[in-house]
């Protein structure tokens, strides 16, 4: 016998009154265990899908959409520019490198996007299969496209015109497969990558032989003498003082926005952050409600047990031994709160992932355990320990004799 | 000598104090102290056991005084010497027989190796691992005496412990302390207001009138 097991003994000597206690605490840490998840998940994709991109131009139009459309293949884009104008900035001093990226269509639901070999190099993708598009109508799959859909090096399929949901497909040219990359941990995972070419020449009227089997443009811009369009245009700076000016000179061109990306970010944290706000005091008002409970149930008990206390006092025990007794109860309660908190949370992440196998949500895991979910632990405990200080107060203060008399 | 009280003063209002006359048992001695309700004998019963501090006098258990210990140290001292059976059972129901007992060594820090042949001898010994809700008044009221015998105390307080007992059990459990006392010689002190149990010890104080 020792006072854990005592007060354990207890606990579960009325299961339901624990029982609710612990699912209503865990409840309220779940919440937060979400939260906790999602954020630190959220901006560890953000942060590391947006490396290496200083600047995003696009057509005019909401800056974070354009963000989110061409970095994070989330939204809509804003539009498409002219190919003279983009390949104009190209040759501004301040400009290291300019990867072109042409969007329109999908293949269930998943993105072609239409682009050049740095790309690849700008997230040092490795295949796992085949190598990288040579031709038009060549195309790469990221992992979880080429594992969702079923398809491998050498198989074609039909694009589908659109972003999303498809309206007509583009049945003229089936695309080949010539590479899939291995699983990336980001943005590349869930899209089809081909090149610029291949997303000209699917909307072209008339087919032109000569021009499918020409090679394509690796690095800058494919060669033409037609008047074509980019959809949005990813930048990386000379030097530090290209971040002052060059956002500056592509906004006063009419027809070119830029944006940069951590700044679009941090603001739509901080957009985010007032819905973030409201969920956490929703939170912290069911664990509040959670902590007057065990201590409304540790006080009610208390009127009940304190000719036990008495008992106990008699075989020996000191008044601290009641009132660690008791604290030792709202301890032992919160604690096992927070371990089903946290469970129910990863659950509810799993549930969440699993209804959601594309868009923003299905990359997150919930097989991911943070530092932050120990902190969980220990405001369990000091919950524990504030439902229970009045009742164990009252206990230690037992009289026994008053108690023993009284029956 | 085992328990001396002396000079005791106890009251609740000063017109109304209790008269406490002076005790005093060796190791083996048993004593029964009679008195109608509402005379005291109980509250003789708190001093005695440390639970009710006297207004004067002395409690003296096995030469300790023991009312010059401190908060926790006369706990337990108290549950080291002092063996208390109430007029009720007063199991803790979320343990078992068995855990009872090992909760009364717990408080002490002893394992006194008691429990198994106590609850053989008490007849209970197949019952250790019941609650108390499952046992008659007869076995719960013997738990209770083997959990106040369990730390082998050199006291052994017993307060009305018959009451709620039918004839046979009442005999069979007045027995049952004494031979138990002796058998740990241990001086014992009932507390009754019990006309059955007059008869089985002759050394006897009577509080408040008599009967």
């Amino acid at each position: 016998m020792n006072m854990i097991k005592l007060s354990w003994k207890y606990l579960i000597a009325k299961p339901l009154s624990t029982g609710l206690n612990i699912l209503l605490l865990g409840l309220g840490l779940a919440i937060i265990t979400v939260l906790i998840l999602i954020q630190d998940q959220f901006e560890n994709k953000m942060t590391k899908d947006a490396e290496g991109i200083d600047l995003v131009v696009g057509a005019k139009g909401s800056p974070l959409q354009l963000i989110l459309s061409s970095v994070y293949h989330i939204d809509f884009p804003t539009g498409n520019i002219d190919l003279k104008d983009a390949m104009a900035l190209s040759k501004n001093r301040l400009v290291k490198n300019i990867i072109p990226l042409g969007l329109g269509d999908n293949y269930q639901g998943y993105r072609i996007v239409g682009t050049n070999h740095d790309y690849l190099t700008l997230y040092s993708a490795t295949f796992s299969q085949g190598n990288a598009w040579e031709k038009p109508f060549e195309v790469v799959l990221g992992h979880e496209v080429a594992e969702k859909i079923g398809l491998k090096t050498g198989d074609t399929f039909i694009g589908s015109h659109g972003i999303g949901s498809s309206s007509h497909e583009h049945d003229a040219h089936p695309y080949d497969i010539t590479g899939v990359l291995e699983p990336m941990g980001n943005v590349l995972d869930k899209l089809i990558l081909t090149s610029i070419e291949s997303v000209w020449y699917t909307h072209d009227e008339e087919h032109n032989h000569a021009t499918h089997e020409a090679p394509i443009a690796k690095k800058g811009f494919p060669i033409t003498d037609q008047d074509r369009e980019v959809t949005s245009l990813l930048i990386q700076y000379r030097n530090p003082i290209a971040a002052v000016q060059l956002p500056r000179f592509i906004n006063s061109k009419s027809a070119l926005q830029a944006a940069s990306p951590s700044f679009e970010i941090s603001r739509l944290f901080e957009l985010l952050g007032i819905g973030v706000k409201l969920i956490q005091g929703l939170a912290i008002v069911i664990i509040i409600i959670a902590g007057l409970g065990i201590f409304i149930a540790l006080f009610n008990s208390l009127k009940e047990r304190k000719y036990d206390l008495a008992v106990m006092r008699t075989l020996g025990a000191s008044s601290w031994q009641l009132f660690l007794h008791i604290v030792l109860e709202g301890v032992i309660l919160t604690i096992l709160g927070a371990v089903v908190g946290i469970a129910i949370g990863h659950l509810f992440l799993v549930i969440l992932v699993m209804q959601n196998d594309q868009g923003a949500i299905s990359s997150l895991s919930a097989a991911v355990f943070l530092k932050e979910e120990l902190w969980i632990l220990g405001y369990a405990v000091i919950v524990g320990i504030l439902a229970s200080l009045i009742p164990a107060w009252n206990a230690y203060q037992t009289d026994i004799a008053k108690q023993l008399t009284k029956a | 000598m085992i328990l001396r009280a002396k000079n005791i003063e106890f009251y609740y209002d000063s017109n109304q104090k209790f008269q406490i006359p002076d005790i005093s048992l060796d190791a083996g001695d048993q004593m029964l102290v009679i008195g109608k309700s509402g005379s005291g004998k109980t509250t003789i019963l708190n001093i005695i056991a440390g639970l009710l501090k006297p207004k004067s006098g002395t409690v003296t258990i096995d030469g300790t005084d023991i009312y010059s210990l401190k908060g926790s140290q006369l706990d337990k001292f108290r549950g080291k010497n002092i063996g208390i059976i109430f007029q009720k059972p007063h199991i803790l129901a979320p343990l078992t027989v068995e855990e009872n007992l090992q909760l009364a060594n717990f408080f002490v820090k002893e394992n006194t190796q008691m429990i198994e042949p106590l609850l053989k001898e008490l007849g209970i010994f197949d019952k250790k691992k019941a609650r108390i809700n499952t046992l008659s008044e007869g076995e719960a009221q013997r738990v209770s005496i083997a959990r106040a015998l369990v730390n082998k105390p050199k006291l052994i307080l017993a307060d009305e412990p018959t009451a709620s007992l039918d004839e046979e059990n009442a005999a069979a459990v007045v027995r049952l302390l004494q031979t138990q006392a002796k058998k740990y010689n241990a001086a014992l002190i009932i507390v009754t207001h019990d006309q059955r149990v007059k008869d089985h010890i002759p050394n006897q104080i009577i509080i408040g009138g008599q009967l």
